[in-house]
C-alpha cells in the first residue's frame, strides 16, 4: 500500500512554546500527483512541510518517503531523500549569481569554474524550458526570476518530490498561468508536488486532490475533482461562511487627499515612483493593486512623510481655525503634518518593524503616536493606558492586558492593536498596506469591516492590498500601479480580474490617457486587449471566480 | 631620497604584518557570519603563548642539555600562538554559534579575557623566571630577517621585496590562500553563502554551524600568529606588558577597507604599517610626535566615514555578518 | 532514497526555545552559571597552587575587610558605575558607544585646563563647577562627533569611538611631554592638581559617590518615565518605526550621545579632581571597557549596575590583595572578569531555550484559546523576540 505513496506523514506533532503549530497532521503524496495542502494563515500548512524538508523537526510522529521510514534532521537530509522545497520566502544569495546559487552545496570539484557552472545550467534550463540568464545576480532578478531560480535550484539537485509554499502570492495572474503549466509539465515528468495555499481558485485550477487543515490540525483529503469551492471553505473555516466582502454605498465627499506627479527614487537612485497622481475623496475606499515592488511602499510612505521624494506635491485638507485648506505636507515628518490640523492614520506593511515596537507592551505602542501631545518632559502613560484596554475590549484582542508584550501576540491580534490605535486617531485620511497579510479569514473581515466603518464615517482610505479578488470587491475605485507608474485607475465594479491583471505588467506609454484624475463611477482604462491574450485568458477564465456566489 | 624609501617600504611592511594577520583573521571569521570584536584578545593570547612556548622548549632543551634549534622553537611560536588564538575563538564561537549569545558583547569579554589572559601570564612567567621573560638569541635569529641567496642580494629589489623574517611570507601566502579558497572553490562559495545569508544556505544543505565553527576556529588562530609577531618581532622576543595594544582593533578596522578582500589586505596593511612608523622617519617640523601618532587612528576613522558615505553593495560586509542563526527561528 | 539514510536516528540533542521563564527562574540559572565561573576561576587559583577558598576570602576581605579598604573599593565603584549610566544610555539605543576610554580623558583634560591654569584667579567652587562643566562639555562633543556620522551616513560606531580612544590617549601623551608637563620633573607627568580645586570628602571619600548614587535614580527616571527616553528606546528597537513615531531619529541619535558622552566627561573630572589629582595615560583604570560589561550584566538597569559595579570594583580591589598576599598578578581581576562574564554570557541561552534530548518529546503545552468570534491566537505565529537582532553593526 505505502509503495505508491511518495511521501507518507503520520501523527505529526510540533510545538513552539506554548502552541501547537501542528497536532497529530497525517499527509498523503501520492506518486506523480499534484497535491493541495490549503489552509488558511496559521493553519500549519508551512510548518508541516517543514518538517519534510528539514527545516523544522517533529515532537513526535513518523514520516516515510516512498515506503522507507525516514529522519530528516536538515535540508540537506531533504535533499538527499530528493525532497526539494521552494519557500515562499525565497532562500537565495542577493550577491550571487543565478548560477552560484543553484550549484551552492551541490558536490563536485573543489576549484570551481563560473563558465562551467553557468554553461550547466543553461543545459538543465533548456530542457525543461525556463527562461533564465545564469550569470545574473540575484539582486537584479525581478520575483518571477528569482522564483525559476528556485526551481531549478530544486530540479538540479535531482529532487522528484516538489514542495512550492505560497508560490502564486507574488506573482500576476499571467504568471501564475506560467507557472501552473510548468508543475503540469513536471507532473508529466513524473515528479510529485505538494503546493501550499490558500486560495481556493488555484486549488481547483492545479491540484489532483487537496489535504485541509484547520488550526494546526488535519481536516480532510478530497479529491479535487468532486469538491467545490463552498466545501472547501467550509472545511478550511470550520463553519459554513459568506465569504462576500460589503461594499457599502456612501456618496462621495470632499478631497481629503491629492497626490500630484510624486516620484521618488530607491537606494540605488532608480525611479520606483514616476509622476503618480490621484486623489482620494471622504466615504470612499481607494484600492491600489500592483506585483510586488511596484511602488506601493514608497507610494504610502512617501505620502505619510517616511520616505523622500525627488518630486510632484501631497496635499491633504486642514482644518486648522476654522479654515479648510489642502495643505502641502511632501517631506514633512509625521508629527509636523499632524500638527498643521490633519489627521492622517497609517498602517504600514512591516507591523512590527515599523508601526510597533514589538518588545514593547501594548500601552507604550498605543503612546507611541501621542507621547508628544502633553506638556513637559515626562510622558503619561495614563491617557494611552485606558485607550489601549478599550481597545483590546472593543477589538477583542487576546492579551492578558495593557501590560502585554505585543510581539508575543498572534499576527492577528498584532493587526488590531495597530489598526485601532490607528483608527483611534480619528482621521481624515487612513492608508492601510497590506493589512490582512498573514491573517485567518475571521481577522481579515474584522479589518475589512473596520475599514468600511471608516469609509462610512467620512473617512478618505487608501487600501494597498495583493488579493486582486478582494481589491475588487472593497475598492470604490482602484488605482492600478506598474513599475511605478499608474497603469489605470479602474471602476471595479466594471473590470475583470484579469484585465487588471494585464493592466499590472503593462507598459504604462500603451495604457490609458489621462488616468491622472477620472470622475468616479466611470471606467477609465482603455483595454487594447490583443488577439493572443484574449486566448490566453480565455483558458484561465473557466477557473476564473474565486469570488464566492 | 631612494634610500629613505625603501627603508620607509621596509618598516611599514614589518610593522604592517601583525596588523595583515589580524585582518586576514578577522576577514575569514566575518566571511562566514561572526563580527569577532576580540581580535585585540585572541593576539593578546597568541603573543603570550608563543612566547612562552618558544621559552619553555629553550628552558626544556638547556635542562634536557640538548642545543635549542632556532627553526623549531620558532614552530613551537607559531603552532603555540594559533592553537591559543584559535581557543579563544572557539569559546567565542561555543558563546555565539551555539549559545547565540550577543556577537558584540562576546568580542569585547573575549578581548578583555585576552588581554587579562596574557598579562597575567606574562607577569606570571616574568616572577618565575625572576624578573622578566625573554627568549635566547638562537630563537630570536629565527626570527631575524632573512638572506636568501641572490634575490636579496638584487640591488633595491633584494632588501624590498626579500629580506624580511619569514612570518613576512607566511602572512603573504595566508592571504594568497584565503582569497584563492574565498573565490575560487566550491568550499569558499559555501563559506561565503553561510556568511551572506545563513537561512539559504542552510536551505542548499550547508551546515551553517560547521562552517562558522572552522572559519572562526581557524580566523581565531591566524589571528593569534599576528599577536606573535608582536612579541616575537616586534619586542623581540621580550615579554612587555600590553604589547598588542590596539594592533588588534585597527586589524579589525581594516578588514573594512580591504573590504573583506585578502588580497587588498595585503595593501591596505602595508600603507597603515605605513602610518605606524612613519614618525620615525620622517619629521614635519613643529608636530609633535605624539600628535604624529595619532595619524593611524585618525586615518581609520577618515576611512570609516568614506566607506559609509559612499555605500556599495559589491565591497559591503557580508549581509549576515553580526547576526546569528537558527533555523527555527521564524521570519 | 538510500536506505542509509533511513536508518539515522533523530538528532541527539535539539535546541527549542522557552516562552516565559519566571523571573526566580532565570535568576537561578544566572546564579548557578556564577558559581561554575568561580568554580572555574578555583580551578585556575588551584594550578598556580594556592588554596582557591583562601583566596577568594581575601579578595573579600581585601575589598571590605576594613574602613580604609571600602573607602577604595567605593572610589574603585564611582567611576565603573557613572560609566556604565552612560554606556546604558547609548547601549538602550543600540548604539555601541565604546569609546567611554577617551570620553573619560578628555574630560579630564577639559578639566585639567583650568584645574591647572586657573587655581589661583577662581574661588574654589567657581573652579569645580568650571571645571565640572567643561568636563562634561569636552566629553559630550567626543560622544557627539561619532554619533553626528552614525546619525547621518550610519558610520560603523563601534570602531568609530573605540579610535577616538587612541586619540584622546594621544593628547594626553603630548600635554604630559610638553605644554602641561610639570615644572622640574625629570619624567613626563602633569603637576599635582591644587588643594582648592580637589573635590571635597564625604566621610572619607570625594562627594561624586553621592553625586553617582542620584545619577542612579535621575538614570531610572530618564529611561523609564522621560520623553527622551522613550525616544531612546524606540530608536533602540527600530529606526523605521521611530521615525513612524514623528521622532527625529538623528536629533535623539546626536542628544543621546552627548549626554553619554557628557556622562563620561564627568567622570574623568571626578577621577581628575577626586582620587588622582593629575592626569596620567592610567586615568580611566580601564572603566570605559569593564562599564560595557557592567551595564550589559545589568541589562541596562540602573539598579542593577550599581549591583554589578560594586562587584566589579571587589574583584578590582581584591586582585590587588592577592597580589600581595600570594605574589598572583593583579591582571588577575581581567582573567576572572572575563571568565565570569562568559558563563553568564552563555547562561543566557538556557533562560531563553530548552535543550530536548533524543527520545524525550518537550512537555505538552498549553493551547491559547481565543474568546468569542476570535480564531485562537494563531497557532504557528508564536512571534518571538530575537535578541539576535542587537548584534546589527557597521
Amino acid at each position: 500500500m505505502s509503495e505508491t505513496l511518495a511521501v507518507h506523514m503520520e501523527h505529526i506533532t510540533k510545538t513552539f512554546g506554548r502552541v501547537y503549530a501542528n497536532k497529530d497532521v497525517s499527509l498523503e503524496l501520492r506518486q506523480g500527483e499534484i497535491l493541495a495542502l490549503l489552509g488558511e494563515n496559521g493553519s500549519g500548512k508551512t510548518s508541516l512541510v517543514n518538517m519534510l524538508s528539514g527545516i523544522y523537526f517533529p515532537d513526535s510522529g513518523d514520516i516515510s518517503v516512498h515506503g522507507n521510514k525516514v529522519t530528516i534532521r536538515s535540508p540537506r537530509d531533504a535533499y538527499n531523500l530528493g525532497i526539494g522545497m521552494i519557500h515562499q520566502h525565497f532562500k537565495l544569495v542577493e550577491v550571487f549569481s543565478a548560477a552560484e546559487n543553484i550549484v551552492l552545496g551541490q558536490p563536485g570539484a573543489v576549484a570551481m569554474s563560473r563558465r562551467k557552472n553557468n554553461l550547466e545550467v543553461a543545459q538543465l534550463a533548456q530542457r525543461y524550458g525556463f527562461e533564465i540568464d545564469p550569470a545574473k545576480m540575484v539582486y537584479d532578478m525581478s520575483v518571477s526570476e528569482k522564483q525559476t531560480t528556485e526551481i531549478i535550484k530544486v530540479l538540479y539537485r535531482g529532487a522528484d518530490i516538489l514542495i512550492l509554499d505560497e508560490p502564486t502570492a507574488v506573482l500576476t495572474p499571467h504568471e501564475t498561468e506560467k507557472l501552473f503549466a510548468v508543475m503540469r509539465n513536471m507532473k508529466a515528468d513524473g515528479k510529485s508536488i505538494i503546493i501550499i495555499t490558500h486560495k481556493l481558485g488555484e486549488v481547483l485550477a492545479v491540484s489532483d486532490r487537496v489535504e485541509v487543515l484547520r488550526k494546526g490540525e488535519y481536516v480532510a483529503t478530497v479529491n479535487t475533482n468532486e469538491t467545490g469551492k463552498s466545501q472547501l471553505t467550509e472545511m478550511m473555516v470550520g463553519r459554513p461562511v459568506s465569504l462576500k466582502i460589503e461594499r457599502p454605498h456612501v456618496s462621495p465627499g470632499e478631497v481629503m487627499l491629492e497626490v500630484v506627479d510624486l516620484s521618488c527614487h530607491n537606494s540605488d537612485g532608480l525611479k520606483v515612483l514616476d509622476k503618480v497622481s490621484f486623489t482620494v475623496s471622504g466615504g470612499e475606499i481607494l484600492g491600489i493593486a500592483g506585483i510586488a515592488g511596484s511602488g506601493q511602499k514608497e507610494l504610502c510612505e512617501s505620502i505619510a512623510g517616511l520616505y523622500p521624494a525627488i518630486g510632484g506635491a501631497v496635499l491633504m485638507r486642514s482644518e486648522l481655525e476654522d479654515e479648510t485648506i489642502m495643505e502641502p505636507v511632501l517631506g514633512l515628518r509625521p508629527d509636523v503634518i499632524s500638527k498643521k490640523g490633519i489627521s492622517m492614520a497609517f498602517v504600514p506593511e512591516d507591523r512590527l518593524g515599523m508601526g510597533l515596537v514589538g518588545a514593547m507592551d501594548v500601552t507604550d505602542n498605543v503612546m507611541l503616536r501621542s507621547y508628544k501631545n502633553n506638556k513637559g518632559p515626562f510622558v503619561d502613560r495614563k491617557t494611552p493606558r485606558a485607550l489601549a484596554e478599550r481597545l483590546i475590549e472593543q477589538l477583542a484582542i487576546v492579551a492578558s492586558g495593557a501590560g502585554a508584550i505585543v510581539g508575543r501576540l498572534s499576527g492577528g491580534n498584532v493587526q488590531k492593536v495597530l489598526i485601532g490605535r490607528e483608527i483611534a486617531q480619528a482621521p481624515t485620511v487612513l492608508i492601510v498596506a497590506y493589512p490582512v497579510r498573514g491573517l485567518d479569514i475571521n481577522s481579515s473581515y474584522k479589518i475589512y469591516d473596520l475599514l468600511n466603518e471608516q469609509k462610512k464615517k467620512g473617512v478618505a482610505v487608501v487600501f494597498i492590498g495583493e488579493d486582486l479578488d478582494v481589491l475588487l470587491e472593497l475598492s470604490d475605485r482602484l488605482l492600478v500601479l506598474c513599475g511605478g507608474k499608474v497603469s489605470g485607475i479602474v471602476d471595479p465594479r466594471l473590470v475583470t480580474k484579469e484585465e487588471v491583471g494585464l493592466l499590472m505588467v503593462q507598459d504604462v506609454t500603451e495604457a490609458s490617457k489621462g488616468a491622472t484624475e477620472p470622475p468616479p463611477e466611470q471606467l477609465q482604462m482603455e483595454l487594447p486587449l490583443q488577439e493572443s491574450t484574449e486566448e490566453y485568458f480565455s483558458e484561465s477564465l473557466n477557473t476564473e471566480g474565486n469570488r464566492p456566489a | 631620497m631612494l634610500d629613505l624609501a625603501t627603508t620607509l617600504t621596509m618598516a611599514a611592511v614589518l610593522a604592517g604584518t601583525p596588523l595583515l594577520l589580524g585582518a586576514l583573521g578577522e576577514i575569514l571569521t566575518e566571511r562566514s557570519g561572526n563580527l569577532n570584536l576580540g581580535v585585540e584578545g585572541m593576539m593578546f593570547m597568541g603573543a603570550i603563548t608563543g612566547l612562552l612556548g618558544s621559552f619553555l622548549y629553550e628552558q626544556t632543551m638547556v635542562s634536557a642539555g640538548i642545543e635549542a634549534v632556532g627553526f623549531v622553537s620558532a614552530l613551537v611560536a607559531l603552532v603555540m600562538s594559533f592553537a591559543a588564538g584559535a581557543f579563544g575563538a572557539l569559546l567565542y564561537g561555543f558563546l555565539t554559534i551555539t549559545l547565540r549569545a550577543n556577537q558584540n558583547v562576546t568580542g569585547l569579554v573575549l578581548t578583555i579575557f585576552g588581554t587579562g589572559f596574557a598579562n597575567f601570564f606574562g607577569e606570571y612567567a616574568g616572577l618565575k623566571a625572576g624578573g622578566y621573560v625573554a627568549v635566547s638569541s638562537v630563537t630570536k635569529s629565527a626570527f631575524a630577517p632573512l638572506h636568501i641567496p641572490v634575490l636579496s642580494d638584487l640591488p633595491v629589489l633584494g632588501p624590498l621585496l626579500f629580506e624580511y623574517n619569514w612570518m613576512v611570507y607566511f602572512a603573504l601566502v595566508v592571504a594568497i590562500v584565503m582569497a584563492v579558497f574565498l573565490f575560487k572553490t566550491r568550499f569558499g562559495l559555501k563559506l561565503r553563502s553561510v556568511g551572506e545569508d545563513p537561512a539559504a544556505a542552510d536551505a542548499a544543505g550547508i551546515s551553517v554551524s560547521k562552517y562558522r565553527y572552522l572559519a572562526t576556529i581557524i580566523g581565531g588562530g591566524i589571528c593569534g600568529t599576528g599577536g606573535m609577531y608582536m612579541s616575537m618581532v616586534t619586542t623581540s622576543g621580550v615579554w612587555v606588558h600590553g604589547c598588542v595594544a590596539g594592533y588588534g582593533w585597527l586589524a579589525v578596522a581594516l578588514v573594512i577597507f580591504a573590504t573583506w578582500s585578502p588580497v587588498r589586505g595585503v595593501l591596505v596593511a602595508a600603507i597603515f604599517g605605513g602610518l605606524m612608523i612613519l614618525r620615525m622617519y620622517i619629521s614635519i617640523p613643529g608636530l609633535p610626535i605624539q600628535i604624529y601618532e595619532m595619524l593611524p587612528y585618525l586615518a581609520t576613522i577618515l576611512v570609516l566615514i568614506i566607506t559609509s558615505v559612499r555605500q556599495s553593495r559589491k565591497h559591503a560586509m557580508p549581509a549576515g555578518t553580526g547576526l546569528n542563526y537558527f533555523r527555527e527561528d521564524r521570519e | 532514497m538510500s536506505l542509509k539514510r533511513a536508518e539515522k536516528k533523530e538528532p541527539l540533542i535539539r535546541m527549542v526555545k522557552r516562552d516565559d521563564v519566571s523571573p526566580r527562574r532565570a535568576w537561578a540559572y544566572r546564579g548557578i552559571a556564577f558559581v561554575l565561573a568561580l568554580i572555574t576561576g578555583g580551578l585556575l587559583i588551584l594550578a598556580l597552587g594556592h588554596n582557591p577558598l583562601l583566596v577568594y576570602r581575601d579578595m573579600v576581605v581585601g575589598a571590605w575587610g576594613s574602613p580604609t579598604v571600602i573607602r577604595e573599593t567605593v572610589k574603585l565603584t564611582v567611576p565603573l558605575l557613572v560609566t556604565a549610566l552612560a554606556l546604558g544610555l547609548a547601549f538602550r539605543m543600540k548604539f555601541w558607544n565604546i569609546g567611554g576610554e577617551g570620553q573619560i580623558m578628555v574630560g579630564a583634560i577639559a578639566a585639567g585646563a583650568f584645574g591647572f591654569f586657573t587655581a589661583d584667579i577662581f574661588p574654589s567652587p567657581l573652579l569645580i563647577t568650571l571645571m565640572l562643566a567643561a568636563g562634561m562639555l569636552a566629553g559630550g562633543i567626543y560622544g557627539f562627533i561619532p554619533a553626528y556620522f552614525k546619525a547621518n551616513w550610519n558610520t560603523n560606531e563601534t570602531l568609530f569611538t573605540l579610535m577616538l580612544n587612541y586619540v584622546a590617549l594621544a593628547l594626553i601623551k603630548f600635554l604630559m611631554n610638553g605644554p602641561w608637563k610639570a615644572s622640574g620633573s625629570s619624567f613626563p607627568k602633569m603637576p599635582m592638581l591644587a588643594p582648592a580645586a580637589r573635590l571635597q570628602q564625604v566621610l572619607g571619600v570625594h562627594w561624586g559617590w553621592i553625586l553617582a548614587l542620584v545619577l542612579v535614580v535621575a538614570a531610572w527616571f530618564y529611561f523609564n518615565k522621560t520623553k527622551h527616553g522613550f525616544e531612546v528606546s524606540i530608536v533602540g528597537n527600530s529606526r523605521d518605526t521611530a521615525r513612524y513615531a514623528g521622532i527625529n531619529v538623528k536629533r535623539v541619535i546626536m542628544r543621546t550621545m552627548f549626554i553619554s558622552g557628557a556622562l563620561c566627561g564627568l567622570v574623568g573630572v571626578l577621577q581628575f579632581a577626586g582620587t588622582d589629582y593629575t592626569i596620567t595615560e592610567g586615568i580611566t583604570g580601564y572603566v570605559g571597557f569593564t562599564a560595557i560589561i557592567v551595564a550589559w550584566l545589568a541589562k541596562m538597569n540602573p539598579y542593577g549596575m550599581v549591583v554589578v559595579s560594586v562587584f566589579m570594583a571587589m574583584l578590582e580591589r581584591g586582585s590587588n590583595t592577592i597580589h600581595t598576599i600570594y605574589k598572583i598578578p593583579a591582571s588577575a581581576s581581567n582573567l576572572l572578569i572575563g571568565i565570569i562574564f562568559f558563563f553568564m554570557l552563555g547562561c543566557e541561552f538556557f533562560i531563553r531555550y530548552r535543550i530536548v534530548f533524543r527520545g524525550r518529546t518537550p512537555a505538552v503545552p498549553v493551547e491559547l484559546t481565543g474568546n468569542t468570534g476570535i480564531m485562537p491566537a494563531s497557532a504557528a505565529s508564536p512571534f518571538e523576540l530575537s535578541e539576535s537582532e542587537e548584534a546589527g553593526n557597521a
